[in-house]
């Protein structure tokens, strides 16, 4: 079922410099969509306008009902350096006045669900890796129960070990939670190993190249990684990059 | 770690003790007159001898010094609030910020004593002290306040903060630091403001240890002029260590600047 739609959206930057468009991208409910293309596309711009952050300059978003409750996880962990890991996870929460006692306990399950329990939960930002940060913030963008889950790529500042990690985590968090996800990435790999449907950008201002569903299984692990089909598929959507590439020149 | 320490703090005193053998020893090898220069032992006698008025004016200067920082930072802080929630105001206002800021004190001095009267004095020191230490406050916290992460005030907006939510929750956290160091400036401004009013009033009734300098001056007391030196250069020490540890005690879990380095 479509959750929304981008209906020719465009954004231009004052200056007249045109980011993004005009672009048409239906999100679907429960699918994990990412977004790919080379950097200066437009992709996190099209992020911040479907979150509402930024108005379209000409178009449209649409949702099928109301606006989804939105959680949003940017590129830097974008903590506050000042509150402890409980309270930067408990922001939106309080910005909402939920009881401290109800959002507490909200916090604490939510930071077990990301793999952060006992003595962190207390430590502040500096005292974490960026590994850890990142799961700060996404445990922050959980903790509210959104129903569309929107990524800029934020595991680009991470190595590949933690990337890993995340990466399996953050698929196990979209199947408990039936989370819709928009993530925003220029990595073929791991848009490839993460979504159920890939959609390749040009450069800017960015449109659609091309449009990819990804044949792996429900119940993806770092098998999926290993197997033909998913190196099929890399190679596939690396073509519809080159192709927006070369559309583009 | 602890060595290094010690001689952090042992190093500075031990060349301070040897500057004053020194400045002994020199004094009396060349008998060096007491009007010129006073040796270390004739100062701090001076200052036992007079230390009851000294101690007085040592606190007519500390109290000014105090209140017009701490107007200093109430009124600071919340102009640049104002400042932060209104362009229009901040574009009015903050250009007369700096003119009263560059004009130098000294020639403020004169027409503040008139227009509050010598009758009270210690208004008019305030009003000049403060405003020599309000500028840096002003400035740091207004900067601290636009220096706030830009994407944090799109979650906030995400999450439907209220204006107020993100200053109170956002903008002035993100502005503490700033006005901390800002603070620290503004501690030895309102000193010095307080001190250079103190000239600028002249004689007449003020008793701060700027007029017991200038009293001790036209005596030819040298010994009890340094002694009043002594006490007005401790007190801005004592201030800025003060600020100093406040800021590190503030910022010590989160900031940079305050957490030490881990090797």
């Amino acid at each position: 079922m479509m959750l929304g739609q981008l209906n020719s959206v465009e954004r231009q930057f004052s200056g007249r410099v045109k980011a993004l468009g005009p672009l048409d991208l239906e999100i679907r409910e429960g699918e994990f969509l990412s977004l790919l293309g080379p950097s200066g596309c437009g992709k996190s711009t099209a992020l911040k306008i479907i979150a509402g952050l930024l108005a379209p300059t000409r178009g449209a978003v649409l949702w099928q009902s109301s606006k989804p409750s939105v959680g949003f996880v940017f590129q830097d962990p974008t903590l506050m350096p000042w509150a402890s890991v409980r309270e930067n996870v408990r922001l939106p929460l309080d910005l909402a006045h939920m009881p401290r006692a109800e959002a507490d306990a909200r916090v604490t399950a939510t930071l077990a669900r990301v793999g952060l329990t006992g003595a962190f939960l207390d430590a502040y930002p500096r005292a974490l890796s960026g590994g850890m940060r990142m799961r700060v913030s996404i445990a922050r963008a959980l903790v509210a129960r959104p129903a569309l889950l929107l990524m800029d790529e934020p595991f680009a500042a991470l190595d590949e070990i933690s990337r890993d990690a995340l990466n399996e985590d953050l698929l196990r968090l979209w199947r408990e939670d039936n989370l819709t996800v928009v993530f925003v990435t220029h990595s073929v790999i791991e848009s490839t190993f993460l979504s159920t449907r890939i959609v390749a950008l040009t450069p800017r201002p960015g449109r659609i190249a091309g449009e990819f569903t990804v044949p792996a299984p429900a119940l993806r692990s770092g098998v999926w990684r290993m197997s033909a089909g998913f190196a099929d598929s890399a190679r596939e959507v690396s073509r519809l990059l080159r192709q927006g590439m070369d559309a583009a020149a | 770690m602890t060595n290094a320490r010690l001689a952090r703090g042992l190093i500075p005193v031990l060349v301070g003790a040897a500057f004053i053998a020194c400045w002994e020893l020199f004094v009396a090898a060349y008998q060096i007159p007491r009007i010129v220069l006073p040796a270390p032992s004739a100062i701090a006698q001076a200052l036992l001898q007079d230390f009851p008025s000294l101690m007085l004016s040592l606190w007519t200067t500390l109290r000014i010094t105090l209140l017009a920082f701490a107007l200093a930072v109430v009124t600071g802080v919340a102009l640049a609030i104002l400042f932060s929630q209104s362009r229009i105001v901040e574009m009015a206002l903050y250009p007369y910020a700096v003119i009263l800021q560059v004009t130098p004190v000294v020639a403020i001095a004169p027409l503040i004593v008139i227009w509050v009267g010598f009758e009270r004095i210690n208004l008019a020191l305030l009003i000049l002290a403060w405003i020599v230490a309000f500028f840096p406050i002003l400035s740091n916290t207004t900067l601290g306040l636009r220096s706030a992460d830009h994407n944090l005030i799109d979650l906030f907006r995400l999450y439907g903060a209220s204006d107020w939510q993100i200053l109170w929750k956002l903008k002035l956290p993100s502005a503490l630091p700033h006005l901390l160091s800002g603070m620290k400036t503004s501690g030895g401004l309102a000193l010095i403001g307080t001190v250079v009013a103190e000239y600028g009033a002249g004689s007449g009734t003020a008793t701060g240890l700027a007029w017991r300098i200038l009293e001790a001056g036209n005596r030819l007391q040298i010994a009890r002029m340094f002694a009043a030196l002594a006490l007005l250069a401790l007190l801005g020490v004592a201030i800025f260590f003060s600020l100093a540890l406040l800021e590190h005690y503030v910022l010590r879990n989160w900031h940079e600047s305050a957490v030490p380095k881990e090797y």
